[in-house]
């Protein structure tokens, strides 16, 4: 819970029943004035991660758009332009240990997901 | 600089070149070739391979491109002045050097009895000679006359038989005149000859032993064959492959001695008396005697190349590999090593039996310990392991080696010094070299050694030795399931399983990822599984089957409607243009006869496709592993030349087949004619017209490395052929690996395009009536995926740019305009080296 002592500001992106499982979708959200995009993915196992929707690779914003499996048992999402896997937990990419994608906090609250951002 | 000049340009001269080459980094030869046929290098010894589709392009050597080689062809050397070192040519080129290799291999020995010149007579050596027979076959197939139409074959060798094949599949009926009791009497005894023969005349080759042909007549526009034996046969055309001669005639005026039987003589380094002139190949006579095979030919030229540049490579008579494997009219026939048993003191052991239809024979030294050589009839798959440990120690006793059920020699009973390719003389212990130094895969072999590149008898040795090398050539899709694709389509056909979930839990481990997800997505499709966004199967397809299209570079889409065949209306043109222009995406036309839309947000998909559904439109599935399109070009309707409705069986097997999903995309096309303006011998299937029916070709395309598809039927109606490729797909979609081509695919399977045909033409494994069944079932499945996702509001939910915008356009993405249409503003990459 050391998230929380940092200075987040939690904001409510949609109702968690609104994610497919196994699958990501996209969210338009704004920090320090500037527009952010976040890739949000529901698991099977009920967890939800937010990583960067960016893909550092191509630059075009579609993270949410991959695919997520597991390598070695750290969850990924497999980005759909080159297919480099990024860990959900960390965003590390697996694949090139020099590039990372930024990873938020998530909570569900009243059944409503929300990202906490800077 | 040295000039070489290598008179000749056949196999061997070939490979004189390309080892020269190969080795002369430093530049200190230019190489000039002098070929007689105005035709580039080509593979001789797979001439036959002609009447069975394969074009004179296929069998072209590759080319030696290099700034250093000039090569004149249709410019046979006249005239050699040994003393000024100059060669005159027949177009009047005179060519100084400082080394002369002679390669001009060898000329058809015709016996000289009265009428060997008439029209209707050839020889059986060029792919010129070829021609003339083709023409000649089919003159006669097609002359309005009652009786069967024949041939006679003079001389029942390796070629005479290779010659009665290719005139059997030309539509003749040919007769072998050999005048030795036996077929094939250089490479085989006389059991196996007399097994051999019975062989053959089961399939209906009519053979004639012990006489010869006396002369050759004309009645009636046909021709009399006259044998010794007082028999007259008659026929339309006349083959002569009764040996041949080496053509020595340059050498011979030159002054430079020639053996007894022909042949320029030549030392063990292939060199003549004249110290500025070589001869290697079927010219040669090394030490005295001649070779008219391919691998002592390239191992003379090895050895050339090594002494021009300085080296000591010599070669003798002992060391000459005179191994031949033949498979004709479905007679396998093999002879290695010292097959006749001439070796003094040599033993022989032989295993025939007649019922079987097999005969084998190993030949050993006095003392029963080495393996001199030996003879396989009937049945040759031992000849890989067996011809190599010629002049080895016998790893077995010898009648269970060759005994039906016996001991099962694998490449571990082989020396590292056996040889494993004798075309191309590579060893087992070169091959294990170049596997520990990384060469994993039967193509990695071939591009560092050479092995299996000729004949390509050694390739099932290349694997087992991979195997016992160590490098396990794993089956496993991914870490989450150890098996092949294959063997989970099995899995999934044969449990009925058809959730993702249940499957990883029982015959999988982890949770899966974007390797077997899509894997087995496209195998539940396969197997008519409902709408690929339906359920659970969402979650395991690719952006592209997700979205139900392309991903772009940019983050945006491309829309692709099917136009089956090429063929679309004006009014459908003016819908596409219509969606394009509204929204503002860039169009273009494709290599696939269709039209492509570009720059669709994922939001815009829906109204797009609302817009193409509404005019009759549907998905062309550009976005998934399936088929695209079937490539046409416009046939008889409108052109002057065209044999068949090409567009119409164009548009019928895209129908067909559309929406069909696959381990790799496959594409099709059909040509109304020969001159092939759909290029259908560059796709997946493809289908050219004849004046009676269709020709089916398969396993072109092939992706970074381009390939010809392959004859498997021809002559064939609609139906039939119909038959055939829902047979070949569906056989494709079972049996192929994630993302094999089916060019590789029918490369890896044992038994290669034969063994494909015998499955889907002849039904050898019993599986066809299921894999129409199969073809059946996807046809009436079909619906079009775009109408299924309109009608679903649950499926459309997904086409959002933002789950908490759903109609803001994704801000990163921006266009600029480029010769008046939008095209994407390149993307900065952050955090990524260049």
């Amino acid at each position: 819970m050391t998230a929380e002592m940092i200075d987040l500001r939690w904001e409510t992106v949609c109702l968690v029943d609104r994610l497919l499982p196994e699958r990501g979708a996209a969210a338009l959200l704004a920090a320090g004035g500037e527009p952010v995009q976040v890739a949000l993915f529901r698991l099977a196992d009920g967890t939800i991660h937010a990583v960067g929707n960016v893909d550092p690779f191509s630059g075009a914003a579609v993270l949410s758009r991959g695919i997520v499996g597991d390598r070695g048992g750290v969850p990924i999402v497999a980005s759909p332009v080159f297919k480099q896997a990024f860990s959900l937990v960390t965003g590390q990419c697996l694949d090139d240990p020099a590039v990372q994608v930024p990873v938020y906090p998530v909570r569900v609250a009243d059944g409503w997901l929300q990202v906490g951002l800077p | 600089m040295k000039e070489l000049v290598v008179v000749g340009n056949g196999m061997v001269g070939h490979r004189l070149v390309q080892a020269m080459r190969d080795r002369d980094t430093a530049g200190t030869w230019r190489i000039t070739v002098l070929g007689e046929e105005t035709r580039p290098a080509y593979d001789r010894v797979a001439l036959s391979s002609y009447v069975d589709g394969k074009t004179a392009e296929d069998l072209t050597l590759p080319e030696v491109a290099d700034p250093l080689v000039r090569l004149h062809l249709g410019d046979a050397a006249v005239a050699l002045d040994r003393d000024a070192r100059v060669v005159r040519t027949a177009s009047g080129r005179e060519l100084p050097y400082d080394a002369l290799v002679l390669a001009t291999g060898s000329v058809p020995f015709v016996p000289p009895v009265p009428g060997r010149d008439l029209p209707g007579c050839f020889v059986y050596r060029t792919l010129d000679d070829l021609d003339a027979i083709m023409a000649a076959a089919e003159r006669a197939v097609s002359a309005a006359r009652p009786g069967r139409r024949s041939a006679v074959v003079v001389g029942g060798g390796l070629l005479g038989l290779e010659a009665a094949r290719a005139l059997r599949l030309l539509g003749l009926s040919p007769q072998v005149v050999e005048i030795a009791p036996r077929l094939m009497p250089v490479q085989v005894d006389e059991g196996g000859g007399a097994l051999l023969r019975r062989l053959v005349e089961s399939e209906d080759l009519q053979v004639r032993c012990g006489v010869s042909v006396t002369g050759i007549g004309e009645d009636r526009g046909r021709l009399i064959a006259s044998l010794s034996d007082g028999i007259e046969l008659d026929a339309d055309v006349v083959v002569f492959s009764a040996g041949i001669r080496p053509a020595d005639g340059l050498a011979r005026a030159a002054g430079l001695p020639v053996g007894e039987r022909g042949g320029v003589l030549v030392n063990t380094a292939c060199r003549t008396p004249d110290p500025h002139v070589w001869a290697v190949g079927e010219v040669a006579a090394l030490e005295g005697r001649t070779y008219g095979l391919v691998a002592p030919g390239y191992a003379m030229a090895e050895v050339v190349a090594d002494r021009l540049l300085g080296g000591e490579a010599t070669m003798t008579p002992a060391e000459l590999d005179m191994s031949t494997q033949l498979k004709m009219l479905g007679v396998d026939v093999a002879s290695f090593g010292d097959a006749l048993g001439r070796t003094p003191g040599a033993l022989e052991v032989v295993v025939n039996d007649p019922v079987a239809g097999t005969y084998a024979k190993l030949v050993v030294s006095d003392d029963a310990k080495t393996l001199l050589g030996g003879v396989l009839v009937g049945d040759a798959s031992k000849y890989a392991t067996l011809r190599p440990l010629v002049g080895s120690p016998l790893p077995a006793d010898p009648v269970a080696m060759i005994a039906p059920g016996g001991v099962e020699l694998g490449a571990d009973a082989l020396p590292d010094s056996a040889q494993i390719c004798s075309c191309n003389a590579v060893t087992k212990g070169a091959l294990r070299e170049a596997i520990c130094g990384g060469a994993h895969d039967v193509p990695a072999l071939k591009a560092c050694t050479r092995a299996g590149t000729s004949c390509g008898s050694c390739v099932p040795l290349l694997k087992t030795l991979l195997a016992q090398e160590g490098v396990e050539v794993s089956k496993a899709l991914c870490e989450h399931f150890a098996v092949s694709r294959a063997e989970l389509f099995e899995i999934i056909a044969g449990t009925g399983i058809r959730t993702f979930s249940e499957l990883i839990a029982q015959h999988g481990t982890g949770r899966g990822c974007d390797i077997c997800k899509p894997a087995v997505a496209s195998i539940l499709a396969s197997l008519g599984s409902g709408h690929v966004l339906s359920a659970e199967q969402a979650a395991l397809q690719d952006t592209n089957d997700h979205f139900l299209a392309n991903l772009q570079r940019n983050g945006t889409y491309s829309v692709v409607p099917r136009i089956p065949g090429g063929e679309i209306t004006p009014e459908g043109l003016i819908v596409i243009g219509e969606v394009a222009r509204d929204f503002g995406l860039y169009t273009k036309i494709t290599g696939g006869q269709r039209i492509d839309l570009f720059g669709a947000r994922v939001e815009q998909l829906p109204a797009i496709w609302r817009r193409l559904v509404d005019a009759g439109f549907e998905s062309g599935h550009a976005y998934g592993k399936a088929l695209r399109t079937v490539k046409s070009c416009v046939g008889t309707t409108w052109c002057r030349y065209g044999q068949q409705d090409s567009v119409g069986l164009a548009v019928a097997l895209e129908l067909r087949y559309r929406g069909l999903r696959a381990p790799h995309k496959i594409k099709s096309g059909v040509s109304g004619c020969a001159r092939e303006c759909a290029e259908a011998r560059s796709k997946d299937f493809g289908v050219i017209a004849t004046e009676t029916g269709w020709n089916l070709y398969v396993g072109g395309n092939g992706g970074f490395t381009p390939r010809h598809a392959e004859l498997i039927a021809s002559d064939v109606d609609t139906d039939t052929l119909i038959t055939l490729i829902d047979r070949f797909l569906m056989f494709y979609i079972r049996t192929a690996d994630r993302l094999q081509r089916t060019a590789s695919w029918i490369e890896a399977m044992d038994g290669g395009l034969d063994h494909l045909r015998a499955v889907i033409v002849d039904d050898s494994l019993g599986i066809c009536s299921d894999l129409e069944a199969a073809m059946e079932k996807h046809v009436e499945g079909y619906a079009d995926e775009w109408r299924g996702v309109l009608e679903d509001p649950e499926k459309l939910e997904r086409f959002v740019s933002f789950v908490n915008a759903p109609e803001t356009p994704d801000p990163t993405i921006s266009f600029v305009t480029e010769r008046g249409q939008p095209v994407p503003v390149t993307l900065g990459l952050p955090g990524v080296r260049a």
